[in-house]
């Protein structure tokens, strides 16, 4: 398919810009003018329309079909938060209105915050954060300040991460200015207790934890690992990017954590966008609130709400204004219309995510032979073994089936891993489809494994090439067909 | 009875839950502690049908005073830009809005390149190499650009100037300390940045930070400042929508360009989400963060696009990579490139020069029917400028709002000295007679 700008044609344009009669005529500076236009694309507004939604037809979203990618919660995205963002006294409010201007914005933020609190079991939110890794390194930021106030920031400088977290949790404690201590993983899943025992002293400042982990399991030493953590007087970060799992069953801040992200793309449905955008809120326990970023959102006493910018303790600002507003429109709208029945999702999710684990255990490799939580991670170790198809070729051979892949090659203690996360809103019907699918593909590997190795058939490109691009890249357009004139322009302008 | 976002049937949760050999939900979470389970419902309002949550929420909507109740001068870095009906069309396809991060190529083609069609549109606009996929908004691409510089450089300061968004200084120096940097603030004299000044704070920075327009809307001596970065990576945080009419940063010598996104195809949507742009020169592809869109052939020899250099990234490199960012604000991109596409480059020069006349025109009009003085009359401004009002800025804001006009930020609540003042920003959406319609009120409530 041809890029936009290879259907551009000069002289043509999509819009008209109004300039009204009378002005003076604009002015800049010799030296500040812009010499060469940017070349833009020339198309006229049908042209666009049919380019762009030519490039829809070539996307698979959730609308599309089911996206069981593993630890990114695809679930439904209710069309009704659609509309609801685009009022005009949402879509349209400037973020330096005045308070008295911007009381529903103020009091939705306000009842998000009480919700997210009432969801983690933690005192105080904070919406500020983007997304699940600007969440996870503000709340590593509130840890520092937290120690620098208790006057322990030059003895706490390790962050204990196990061997099956995200790869945010460890670059967030690099740029966080932590050093990491990694700790393992036992036989069935859990935190290995015994290694985590000797890791844990003085010098530690907090522990990250997804929980269920990525593993999809819940940590049943989480008791243990409370106890080794808190009587260090080190503190405990959960990485809510599994909070789908356990939503009303129990809440972070009962398991002992002091700092949650929640990721609103995820468990509360912002539509994930191609990759964004998110919502990353932080929850915390009751001694860190001084230190959470500015401006807070509060309810007053005459029954108005506002901006508190006035916080001596603060770790300053993650992020323009007070976050990203239209994100909690949406997924206040989205827990709104659960309410209390946030268990019920929750509990699909789980009941979804074992249902399918049940029926393809046989087929697959399974490194934890437990129940899960709202994911699971199986092995294609056998298939590579016997047939030589690997994980790969498993994901890219669903997609011949007609569904999303799962997350693979993740977490990294599993080998050829197939990380799978139905979520809730899903039929019976469509897992059975599903599992026939990766059924089908478990026989197909045994008796015509090329069916795998030249997998995709049916998507508009074949198998692509991920070493050559990043071998040579080539991030932008080069513009030389088109334009024979700008080929022989200098190199590197 | 099943929520309506809900599928399982009691007849379906039997089967599965005999398929997977348990005789209950409950007994699905029994790895959780005893003493770790909530134990009781949710201390939430009961569930809402559609319908109710509508009226709710548009009852919430209905307490905000947008900026189609009122007629509204503010900008400070968020701007009442117009947004055509085909960036909506775009967005709402499902495909782009509820689709994740490209992994699986093959799935992905339609975000792929588009994101692909965004880069090399930044690239265009900034006059830079490489573009990454967005970051999350203007302030925090400039805490990743100071991440580039510290470690591109090894040195452990930033300097930036006091003329640059004040939100985007105070996010760069939230992350400063965990990045092992100090931030140097140079004042501004007289509206803009002296090179000189700079130049001497640019001695052993890793980087030097700088706005055109800054944020008093003025237009600094760009490559002046670019050059008195020296060994310093000079950053220009620009707004794109400027870049039709004022010189692209990589032709004045700069290392990064980057800046806030939502003026160009985002509403202002009280802060978010929108989306912030990065590019660089070729140089520091290797370092950039987040997501980069390269070019590839599949296995037919058909051209095809896939996320790239993704050694660089966290789920890769973990704590050596150079960026945490994973989710990013793709759809917001999008809506830049929807947007961009549809201006054209002509139309960008279009808006570029409606904005510059109707600031100028703006000034003029204050000037002469409010009698408001300009605080830096000998400055050349792009779409915003800075006026004395006579009397604390924010009271003259409450009294002009009771007229039905937000007249623009009080800019005393960044800047000291400045009470008296505000700073009035002028889009394409502004006519000549909304303008006289500020002047009026401003007479009336400015001193």
């Amino acid at each position: 398919m041809k890029l936009i700008y290879e259907k551009s044609q000069p002289g043509r344009r999509a819009s008209s810009i109004p300039r009204p009669e009378g002005l003076p005529e604009p002015e800049v500076p010799e030296g500040l003018r812009r010499a060469e236009p940017p070349r833009l694309p020339e198309v006229p507004e049908f042209e666009l329309i049919r380019h762009f939604t030519e490039l829809s037809t070539r996307n698979f979203g959730v609308d599309t079909g089911f996206y069981p990618l593993g630890s990114c919660t695809m679930k439904y995205n209710p069309r009704v938060n659609e509309r609801l963002v685009t009022l005009p006294g949402f879509a349209n409010l400037h973020p330096h209105q005045e308070e008295d201007g911007a009381q529903g914005a103020l009091e939705l933020e306000w009842r998000l915050q009480q919700i997210l609190a009432e969801v983690t079991g933690l005192d105080a939110v904070s919406l500020q954060p983007a997304a699940g890794s600007q969440g996870e390194l503000t709340g590593l930021m509130l840890v520092r300040a937290y120690f620098e106030d208790k006057g322990e920031s030059q003895q706490r400088r390790k962050v204990v991460i196990p061997d099956t977290a995200h790869g945010t949790n460890p670059a967030s404690v690099t740029m966080a200015g932590y050093e990491l201590t990694h700790v393992q993983t036992d036989a069935r899943g859990n935190i290995d207790v015994d290694d985590l025992r000797g890791k844990v002293d003085e010098s530690t400042a907090a522990l990250m934890l997804t929980n269920p982990s990525t593993l999809g399991l819940f940590d049943e030493n989480i008791e243990e690992i409370e106890r080794i953590f808190h009587g260090a007087g080190a503190l405990m970060y959960y990485d809510g990017a599994n909070l789908n799992a356990v939503c009303g069953i129990s809440r972070p801040g009962d398991m002992g954590f002091d700092i949650v992200h929640i990721n609103l793309h995820k468990t509360f449905s912002q539509p994930h966008g191609g990759g964004g955008p998110g919502g990353g809120p932080i929850a915390v326990r009751g001694m860190l609130e001084p230190f959470l970023p500015t401006p807070t959102v509060i309810s007053r006493d005459d029954g108005s709400f506002g901006l508190d910018f006035d916080r001596p303790k603060t770790i300053g600002k993650v992020r323009g204004f007070t976050g990203p507003f239209g994100v909690f429109v949406r997924s206040y709208a989205y827990m709104r219309m659960y309410g209390p029945q946030l268990r019920e999702m929750s509990e699909a999710a789980v009941l979804n995510a074992n249902y399918v684990l049940a029926r393809l255990k046989d087929a697959y490799d399974l490194s934890f032979d437990r129940l899960c939580m709202h994911e699971f991670v199986l092995s294609a170790k056998s298939l590579k073994r016997d047939h030589g198809s690997t994980a790969l070729d498993v994901a890219k051979r669903l997609m011949d089936y007609g569904f999303h892949p799962p997350t693979i090659y993740f977490p990294l203690i599993v080998p050829e891993a197939l990380m799978i996360e139905p979520t809730e809103t899903e039929t019976k019907e469509t897992l059975d489809a599903f599992c026939d699918a990766m059924l089908a593909i478990a026989r197909e590997a045994a008796e015509s494994p090329e069916l795998l190795k030249e997998a995709p058939h049916s998507r508009p490109v074949r198998r692509l090439d991920e070493v050559r691009a990043a071998k040579n890249p080539v991030v932008r357009y080069g513009f030389a067909a088109a334009n024979p004139v700008a080929a022989e322009a200098p190199q590197g302008t | 009875m099943t929520h309506p976002y809900l599928a399982l049937t009691d007849a379906d949760k039997a089967e599965m839950l005999r398929t997977i050999g348990v005789s209950s939900v409950e007994e699905l979470f029994r790895d959780i502690p005893a003493g770790m389970r909530l134990g009781r419902e949710l201390d939430l309002e009961p569930a809402l049908s559609e319908q109710e949550l509508s009226a709710h929420l548009g009852e919430l909507a209905a307490r905000n005073v947008d900026t189609t109740r009122e007629l509204s001068f503010l900008g400070g870095g968020i701007y009442d830009h117009y947004v055509p009906a085909v960036v909506d069309a775009v967005l709402q396809r499902g495909e782009f809005l509820t689709a994740y991060t490209p992994y699986q190529p093959e799935m992905s083609q339609g975000v792929l390149q588009s994101i692909f069609e965004y880069q090399t549109a930044i690239c265009e606009l900034t006059g830079m190499d490489v573009s990454n996929a967005s970051g999350y908004d203007g302030e925090t691409v400039t805490a990743d650009a100071c991440y580039i510089a510290k470690h591109a450089t090894g040195r452990t300061t930033v300097v930036v100037t006091e003329a640059t968004n004040p939100q985007v200084r105070q996010v760069v120096k939230t992350y400063a300390p965990g990045f092992g940097l100090e931030v140097v603030e140079v004042p501004h004299r007289g509206g803009t940045t002296d090179p000189d000044e700079l130049r001497q704070a640019a001695e052993g920075a890793a980087a030097v930070i700088f706005q055109q327009p800054n944020f008093f809307g003025c237009l600094e001596s760009a490559p002046e400042l670019a050059a008195a970065a020296g060994d310093a990576l000079p950053i220009a945080h620009v707004d794109p929508l400027s870049l039709g009419v004022l010189e692209a940063p990589g032709r004045y010598g700069c290392a990064i360009a980057l800046g806030e996104g939502q003026a160009a195809g985002n509403f202002p949507s009280y802060g978010g989400p929108h989306y912030g742009f990065l590019a660089a020169r070729q140089e520091f592809i290797r370092r950039m963060p987040g997501r980069i869109v390269g070019e590839t052939v599949d296995t037919a020899g058909e051209r095809g696009y896939v996320l790239t250099l993704q050694t660089r990234e966290q789920h890769i490199r973990r704590e050596k990579a150079t960026s945490n960012i994973t989710t990013n604000q793709t759809l917001l991109a999008l809506a830049g490139l929807v947007y961009l596409t549809w201006l054209g480059p002509q139309g960008l020069r279009d808006v570029g020069e409606t904005c510059l006349a109707l600031a100028a025109h703006t000034k003029q009009r204050l000037r002469e029917r409010a009698g408001v003085e300009l605080v830096f009359p000998d400055q050349t401004t792009f779409k915003e400028f800075a006026v004395r009002v006579g009397r604390n800025a924010r009271d003259v804001i409450r009294d002009a709002r009771e007229l039905g006009v937000h007249p623009g930020y009080a800019l005393g609540r960044d800047y000291a000295g400045m009470d008296d003042v505000l700073l009035v920003a002028v889009t394409e959406k502004r006519t000549p007679a909304e303008i006289d319609r500020l002047a009026d009120v401003l007479a009336e409530v400015g001193r």
